[in-house]
C-alpha cells in the first residue's frame, strides 16, 4: 500500500531537481532538459491523482496527453531556437543571449 | 511491501538519474541520464494502473524528445571536448530555491495527505476499483477526446499547436538565405 503522499512528494522532488537546473544551468539545452524534468514532475501528480481520487473518468489521463504534447512542441520549437542562435552567435551559453540588452 | 519496495526503487532510479542531469559537466552523458529519468517516470505511471500513459512516455519523451535533445547536443558543441564551467554564478542561490520549494510543498503535502502509511489515515494505499472500470479506461480516454461535451476543443487546439511547431521549428533553424541583390 502506497499513500497518495509518496507519489506528491516523488512529484515534488522531481519538480525542485527541475528547478534547480533552471536556475543553475548555463547551457541552453540543459535548462531544456530540466523544464522536461518538470513536465514530467506534474504529469506524475496528475496520474497519481487521477487514480486515487476520480480513476471513473478520464480527466487526469487526457490532462496528462496535453503535457506531454505541449512538451513536445516545447522541444521541438525550443531545440531550434537553439541552433538557430548557434549560428548566429556560435554559442548556446543562455548568458550570451542578450541580444535585447542595450 | 512488494509494492513500496517497487516504489521506493522507481523513484530513487527517478530522482537519482534527474540528479544526475541538472549536476553532470558532460551535457551527452545527462542526456542519457534524463532518458532513464524518463524511463522511471514510465515505471510510476505503471504502478499507477496508467499502462497507456506509460507507453506514450516511452514513445514521446524517450524516443522522439531524447533523440532530439541528443541531435542538439550534437549539432551544437565539439562534442567530448572538456566543457567550461556548466554553472553560473546563481547556482547556490538556484540551489537554495530549490530546496526552500521542495520543503515547503513537503509541508503542505505531509499536512493534508500524512507521508507515514497507516491503514486509516485518508488516501493510504490506491483504492481498489472494478477491474472493469480499470481496463475500460483507455477507451473511455479516447470516447472523451472525439466527445463535443469533454476535449474534443483541446484535442483540435493540441493538433494545430503541433503543426504550428512543426512550422515554427522548420522556420527557426532554417538557415538565412543570403540577399542575392
Amino acid at each position: 500500500m502506497i499513500p497518495l503522499s509518496w507519489y506528491l512528494i516523488l512529484g515534488a522532488a522531481l519538480f525542485c531537481i527541475g528547478i534547480y537546473g533552471v536556475f543553475a544551468r548555463r547551457n541552453a539545452v540543459a535548462i531544456l532538459m530540466a523544464v522536461e524534468l518538470m513536465l514530467n514532475a506534474v504529469n506524475i501528480n496528475l496520474v497519481a491523482f487521477w487514480r486515487y481520487l476520480t480513476p471513473e473518468k478520464s480527466t487526469g489521463m487526457a490532462w496528462a496527453i496535453f503535457v506531454l504534447t505541449v512538451a513536445a512542441a516545447e522541444a521541438a520549437v525550443g531545440l531550434a531556437l537553439v541552433i538557430s542562435i548557434y549560428r548566429s552567435r556560435d554559442s548556446i551559453i543562455a548568458e550570451d543571449m542578450d541580444l535585447l540588452k542595450n | 511491501m512488494v509494492e513500496q519496495i517497487l516504489f521506493v526503487l522507481l523513484a530513487i532510479i527517478t530522482l537519482g538519474s534527474a540528479l544526475f542531469v541538472v549536476t553532470d559537466r558532460n551535457l551527452f552523458h545527462a542526456a542519457l541520464a534524463l532518458m532513464v529519468s524518463f524511463a522511471g517516470v514510465a515505471g510510476i505511471y505503471i504502478t499507477l494502473d496508467a499502462g497507456f500513459l506509460a507507453m506514450a512516455q516511452l514513445l514521446v519523451y524517450i524516443g522522439a524528445i531524447s533523440i532530439l535533445i541528443i541531435f542538439a547536443i550534437m549539432m551544437t558543441r565539439r562534442l567530448m571536448q572538456a566543457v567550461e564551467m556548466p554553472f553560473n554564478s546563481q547556482r547556490w542561490l538556484g540551489l537554495f530555491g530549490a530546496v526552500i520549494t521542495f520543503v515547503v510543498l513537503a509541508v503542505v503535502i505531509g499536512r493534508y495527505w500524512p507521508i507515514a502509511p497507516s491503514a486509516d489515515t485518508f488516501l493510504a494505499s490506491i483504492p481498489a476499483v472494478d477491474p472493469e472500470v480499470m481496463s475500460g479506461s483507455v477507451a473511455r480516454l479516447g470516447v472523451s477526446f472525439v466527445n463535443p461535451d469533454a476535449y474534443v476543443i483541446p484535442f483540435e487546439v493540441a493538433s494545430v499547436l503541433l503543426l504550428a511547431a512543426l512550422v515554427g521549428a522548420i522556420v527557426v533553424a532554417w538557415p538565412k538565405v543570403e540577399d542575392k541583390s
